[in-house]
């Protein structure tokens, strides 16, 4: 049932999750990992936990991403 | 494609080429600064249109949304170029501050529609939410209840606050720290608390189990 998946998976917090001011002070650099194919991920779990949460910061990290791969001049 | 070392290399002589420029003073850092306020306009209007049709903006308004973004970047970009450790490249570091700017502009163009009120609780919206299909609604009546139970019960005034705007309401997170003279940090705090207490609610009650939901 996807309702039931849809609300445990809004309701589930991870202790992990660092922020958003945490999560906005460190994103240039996780983006640069993370476009570099660096395992971001495994430097800054917190920031990753929060980005799985925080919808705002997602779509930041999204826009930051696009912006690196399409616009580095 | 270049090899890694010879991009990250190019890469470390722009970004240190960037701070020299910018650090300094007269044509060639003018020279600069229009490089970099046309880079972030073409930043910007690329937010503003991925981030445009959720919001309902388009037209014109996208253009001066973009332009006024990045005016303001530039101005922090200025202003905070001593901050900047090297810790990424250089554009990336510059393109944050506009990719900031953006939600908070959206969000103030958010609360000109006039449909939007922060009081309404309108419950009956909860299970589209989430997906809930009306034709299994006896399978989920239960656990929905349970839920407003805790909502009521659990929750602080701003906490519930904080869960009515953005869950029934569909308030965006940014647009709600503009209406509570907030921080996105302290309003998401503020839901992931609540998120926490709820989930804890609903597990005590048999609604949700540890580990997987279940269905009553």
């Amino acid at each position: 049932m996807s309702g039931w998946s849809a609300l445990d998976r809004f309701l589930r917090t991870d202790p992990k999750d660092v922020g958003c001011a945490e999560a906005m002070r460190v994103l240039h650099i996780y983006a640069d990992l993370v476009a570099a194919g660096e395992p971001a991920e495994r430097r800054y779990p917190g920031l990753a936990a929060h980005l799985r949460s925080c919808g705002p910061c997602r779509e930041d990290f999204d826009g930051l991403l696009a912006a690196i791969h399409g616009d580095g001049d | 494609m270049e090899p890694p070392a010879a991009s990250a290399a190019r890469t470390d002589a722009e970004t240190a080429e960037w701070v020299r420029v910018l650090a300094g003073a007269g044509p060639e850092r003018d020279a600069a600064l229009v490089r970099l306020h046309a880079m972030l306009v073409r930043i910007a209007r690329a937010e503003v249109a991925r981030r445009g049709p959720r919001l309902r903006i388009s037209g014109p308004e996208l253009d001066d949304l973009a332009y006024q973004a990045a005016a303001d970047a530039l101005l922090a970009i200025t202003g905070k170029i001593g901050q900047f450790r090297g810790e990424s490249r250089f554009t990336t570091w510059a393109c944050k501050f506009v990719i900031f700017v953006v939600p908070s502009k959206c969000g103030r163009h958010f609360w000109r529609r006039p449909a939007v009120s922060l009081d309404a609780e309108d419950w009956d919206r909860l299970p589209g939410r989430f997906g809930f299909e009306p034709a299994a609604e006896a399978e989920w009546r239960d656990l929905l209840a349970a839920l407003r139970r805790a909502v009521d019960t659990e929750l602080t005034p701003r906490q519930r606050q904080v869960f009515v705007a953005i869950v029934l309401n569909e308030v965006p997170l940014d647009a709600l720290v503009i209406e509570l003279s907030s921080s996105r940090n302290a309003i998401y705090k503020m839901l992931f608390d609540a998120r926490r207490k709820l989930r804890a609610a609903l597990t005590t009650s048999g609604h949700l189990g540890h580990d997987l939901p279940r269905r009553t």
